[in-house]
C-alpha cells in the first residue's frame, strides 16, 4: 500500500494539528475565520480546540482535524545518500591508503553571518551528536577560519593552503542571504582557481540538499548532518575506493 | 531570602586573587595602548557627529575621517585630542565640526603641539569632552528620575526580550508590544555584520541582517518609544543594546548619551567569536567599560556562548573562570557591583542524567559567588533542536532553575530556536510560559535549600574548584597565552592575529584620552 494518511490515533482517520495566528481580534468571527482557513488547508471537518487573542487585533488558534489530502509514497522524492558512512579509522586509512598525505580541510562563516555553531559542530573535536568533529580526525589538516570571513579571504588561505575542500556554514537565512553567498562562493572559486578548485560543500539549516548544482557547489548539507557524514562523503568524493571508481 | 550555596570561603578568595593576578597583566597592556576606536569615542563624547559626503558613499563618519587623517599626518601615538584641540585652540579652526571640513576638503594640517600649546589644547579638550560627560550624566540623573516616576519591575528576574527585525520603524511598535505584554528589558539585536565594522553607522536605518544596526538615531528613537510605553505601563522599560564589535568605545559613548540602560559587554567574547584581535578587544573594552560605569548603564557579560561551542558539564568552570574575569576587569574600570550582569546558560544536554540538578548547581554557583550581581540567565538554544514541544517543556525548565536561583535578568527562551526569528505567537507563549513558572514557583526559593554535602553543594563545590584550578594555570601561562591555547570555547586565538590589530596604537608618553583622564577622575 503506498497512499497513506496521517494517523492520530486510527489508521486512515487523517487527523492533524495546527496552530496560527491571524491578524483580528478573539470572538466567533475570528473562530470562523480560522475555521474557514482550516478548510482551505484540507482539513476538514476543523475543530479551533483553542484561541486567545495576542495584544491588540491578534488571535492565536490551535486547531484540529482530519486531512483529506492522501500522500502517494511512491511519488515521494527525497536525495539518498549516494556514499557509503565510514567509521573514522576507516575515514583515516582511506585517507592514508589513497592520499599518502593529510587531506586538508577549511572551513568557515562567510559574508556577515556570525555563527560558526554549524561549522563548530562539525569541524571542532568536540563535534555533535556524539560524533567527534572532524579535528579529531588524524589524517585531515583542519582549520577552522571562524565566523565572517570574506570570500575573497576565504579563496586566498585555501589556496595557500592548498585545502582539499572548502566547507561553509549559513545559519542567517533573512532574504535568502545564504544562498546569496553561497553562490557568490562558488562564483569566486570557480574564477579563481577553475576546474583545480578545492570541493565545495556548504551546509546549514535551512539549506536544500537537492540545490547543490543550481548553487555552483559539490554538495549541500541540511539540518542535523553529523561530523563523521561529512567525513564519509569527502572520502567518498575527493578519494574514491576503485570499486566505487568502477561503479 | 533567596536560597543560597556555602561555597568554601578559602576557595572563593583565592579564586579572586586569581582572577586579579590574571587580569592584571591585560590591564596594564590596556592601559599601554590606544586604539582607533577609542579615539574616535572621544571625538563622539566632545559632539562631532555626521558624515563626509565624499568619502565612499557618503557612509563614512567624520570621526573615522578626522582620526584617519591625524594618523597620517602626525600619528596615533599622542592621541587624537591634542593635535585637534591645538588645530581649533590655535585659530586654525573655528570648532570641531569645521575642523572635519576641513579634513573633507584636504586642507587640515594637524600638528602634536608643545609647550604652551599643549597646555592650551589640552584644556580645552577636557572642556569639550567634559561637556559629552556631563550629558552622559544627565541622561543617568533622568534614567533614574523616570524610574522614580514609573517604578522598577514588580519582581525579578526581569523578563529580557528581543526584537530583531533589522528595520527600527518595524522595531518600535514590536518593542512595545513586548513591553505591554510584560517584558521589562527590550534588547534590539544588531545586525550581525555591524561587529566587523570599523565605523558606526548613522541615522534611522531600515536594512539590518537578522538585526538592526545600532546608530546613535535607532538608539534615540527606541528609547523615546520605551519611555512612551514606559508612561503608559507605570513602569521603566530599560533598553539594551551591543557595545561589542570593532567600535565598541562609540557605541558605549553613544548608549551613554542617549540613555540605554543595559549593555552587551564581554571581556573576551569579541576574541573568540568575532576574531577580533585580543589587544584590541582588552583596549576597547577597558574604555568602554569606564563609560558604562559613569553612565549607570548595567553589563551583560557573554558566558553563555562558550557554552554553545563547548560542553556544558565538562566546560562549566571556564564559564565561572570567565565570569571572575569579567568581574575583575568590570570593577578595575569602575564598574559597581549591581551593573554587573555576568552570563551564564541552561545548555546542559537533557538527555544527560541529573542534567536539571547540574543545572541548578552551575547557576547557585553563580549566584553565591557573585550575591550582589545582577545575573544575566540564558535560555537554551543548543539543544533546542526544532522539536518545539519538547522546547516549550526546556523553555520551563529553564524558567524554574531561573526563579528557583534567583536570577536577576531572564532572557525569554522561544520554543522556535534554531527555527524560525520569532513569530508574534512564540514570543506570546514564551511569556505564558514564563509567568506561568514566576507566578507557581517564584517563591519556592524560601522553600529550597540543597543541603550541605549532597548532589547540588557538591557539584558546585566541584565547579569552582576547577575553576580555580583553571585559574592558577592562567595565571602561570598568562591570559593571553591561555586564549592562544584555546582555553575558552575551544578556538584559539592568538595575540599578533585578529581583525582591528591594525587600530591598535602604543601610546607615547605624551599621549592625552581626556575622557579616560576625566572619567578616572585625574583631570
Amino acid at each position: 500500500m503506498t497512499v497513506i494518511r496521517p494517523y492520530g490515533d486510527t489508521t486512515g482517520d487523517g487527523m492533524v494539528q495546527t496552530s496560527f495566528t491571524l491578524p483580528v481580534p478573539p470572538g466567533p468571527r475570528a473562530e470562523g475565520a480560522a475555521l474557514q482557513l482550516a478548510g482551505k488547508m484540507g482539513i476538514h471537518p476543523a475543530m479551533v480546540v483553542h484561541s486567545h487573542g495576542i495584544g491588540e487585533g491578534f488571535t492565536f488558534f490551535v486547531v484540529y482535524g482530519s486531512v483529506t489530502h492522501l500522500v502517494d509514497t511512491d511519488e515521494v522524492e527525497v536525495e539518498e545518500r549516494d556514499y557509503p558512512l565510514l567509521s573514522p579509522t576507516e575515514v583515516n586509512g582511506a585517507i592514508k591508503a589513497r592520499l599518502h598525505r593529510k587531506l586538508v580541510v577549511m572551513g568557515a562563516c562567510i559574508g556577515t553571518d556570525a555563527h560558526t555553531v554549524g561549522i563548530d559542530a562539525i569541524l571542532n573535536l568536540k563535534g555533535f551528536a556524539g560524533e567527534k568533529g572532524l579535528e579529531y580526525y588524524r589524517e585531515m589538516d583542519v582549520a577552522n577560519l571562524g565566523a565572517q570571513v570574506t570570500v575573497p579571504e576565504l579563496v586566498t588561505r585555501a589556496r595557500a593552503a592548498r585545502a582539499d575542500a572548502v566547507l561553509v556554514s549559513q545559519v542567517v537565512t533573512q532574504k535568502d542571504a545564504h544562498l546569496r553567498n553561497t553562490r557568490e562562493l562558488a562564483g569566486a572559486f570557480r574564477e579563481a582557481m577553475g576546474e583545480t578548485r578545492p570541493l565545495l560543500v556548504v551546509g546549514g539549516p535551512r539549506f536544500d540538499p537537492a540545490m547543490a548544482r543550481d548553487l555552483g557547489v559539490d554538495k549541500v548539507f541540511g539540518r542535523g548532518t553529523t561530523p563523521g557524514e561529512v567525513a564519509s562523503y569527502l572520502v567518498s568524493a575527493l578519494l574514491p575506493s576503485p570499486e566505487e571508481t568502477a561503479a | 531570602m533567596s536560597a543560597r550555596l556555602t561555597l568554601d570561603p578559602a576557595l572563593v578568595a583565592r579564586a579572586r586573587e586569581l582572577a586579579g593576578l590574571a587580569a592584571q597583566p591585560v590591564i596594564d597592556l590596556a592601559t599601554r595602548h590606544t586604539t582607533v576606536s577609542v579615539e574616535r569615542a572621544v571625538l563622539r563624547l566632545a559632539g562631532l557627529e555626521g558624515t563626509d559626503p565624499v568619502t565612499g558613499e557618503g557612509e563614512i563618519p567624520w570621526v573615522n575621517r578626522v582620526v584617519d587623517v591625524v594618523r597620517e599626518q602626525v600619528g596615533l601615538e599622542h592621541g587624537v585630542a591634542l593635535p585637534v584641540w591645538h588645530a581649533i585652540a590655535s585659530g586654525a579652526a573655528a570648532g570641531l565640526q569645521d575642523v572635519a571640513e576641513q579634513v573633507g576638503a584636504g586642507t587640515a594640517r594637524f600638528e602634536v603641539p608643545v609647550g604652551g600649546d599643549e597646555e592650551r589644547a589640552r584644556e580645552a579638550a577636557l572642556a569639550a569632552v567634559g561637556a559629552g560627560l556631563d550629558r552622559v550624566d544627565a541622561a543617568r540623573r533622568r534614567r533614574e528620575e523616570l524610574v522614580a516616576t514609573h517604578g522598577d519591575p514588580p519582581r525579578r528576574p526581569w523578563i529580557y526580550l528581543i526584537v530583531a527585525t533589522g528595520d527600527i520603524y518595524e522595531d518600535i511598535p514590536q518593542a512595545q508590544a513586548a513591553a505591554r505584554a510584560g517584558a521589562d528589558v527590550i534588547a534590539v539585536i544588531r545586525s550581525t555584520g555591524q561587529s566587523l565594522l570599523d565605523y558606526v553607522p548613522e541615522g534611522a536605518t531600515r536594512t539590518g541582517y537578522a538585526g538592526t544596526y545600532a546608530t546613535q538615531e535607532n538608539f534615540r528613537l527606541m528609547r523615546a518609544a520605551l519611555d512612551d510605553v514606559s508612561a503608559e505601563l507605570g513602569r521603566y522599560v530599560r533598553l539594551t543594546n551591543y557595545a561589542s564589535g570593532l567600535c565598541m568605545p562609540e557605541i558605549a559613548a553613544l548608549a551613554g548619551l542617549e540613555r540605554l540602560d543595559m549593555m552587551l559587554n564581554d571581556a573576551m567574547y569579541g576574541i573568540l567569536f568575532r576574531d577580533i584581535n585580543p589587544i584590541r578587544t582588552f583596549v576597547d573594552q577597558r574604555f568602554s567599560r569606564m563609560v558604562h560605569a559613569r553612565a549607570g548603564i548595567i553589563i551583560n557579560t557573554g558566558e553563555d556562548n562558550y557554552l554553545t561551542t563547548a560542553d556544558a558539564v565538562d566546560e562549566a568552570h571556564t564559564v565561572t573562570v570567565s565570569q571572575l574575569l569579567n568581574e575583575r576587569f568590570a570593577r578595575e574600570a569602575g564598574l559597581e557591583d549591581w551593573q554587573l550582569g555576568l552570563g551564564h546558560a541552561f545548555e546542559i544536554n537533557p538527555t544527560v542524567p541529573d542534567s536539571f540538578r547540574l543545572e541548578l548547581a552551575h547557576a547557585m554557583l553563580a549566584r553565591a559567588l557573585f550575591p550582589d550581581a545582577p545575573l544575566k540567565w540564558m535560555p537554551p538554544t543548543k539543544h533546542m533542536t526544532g522539536d518545539v514541544f519538547g522546547g516549550y517543556l526546556l523553555d520551563g525548565f529553564f524558567n524554574l532553575a531561573g526563579a528557583l536561583t534567583d536570577q536577576g535578568i531572564l532572557l525569554v527562551g522561544m520554543m522556535t530556536e534554531a527555527v524560525v526569528t520569532p513569530w508574534l505567537s512564540d514570543r506570546d507563549l514564551a511569556l505564558r510560559n514564563v509567568r506561568y513558572v514566576l507566578d507557581a514557583a517564584g517563591g519556592l526559593t524560601e522553600d529550597f535549600a540543597p543541603p550541605p554535602g549532597g548532589f547540588i553543594d557538591r557539584r558546585a563545590h566541584t565547579v569552582l574548584s576547577e575553576a580555580v584550578a583553571l585559574l592558577e594555570t592562567i595565571t602561570a601561562d598568562g591570559l593571553l597565552p591561555a586564549i592562544a591555547q584555546g582555553t575558552f570555547g575551544i578556538t584559539k586565538r592568538p595575540a599578533d592575529r585578529g581583525k582591528g590589530l591594525d587600530g591598535v596604537v602604543v601610546k607615547a608618553p605624551g599621549h592625552l584620552d581626556p575622557a579616560t583622564e576625566l572619567m578616572e577622575g585625574r583631570a
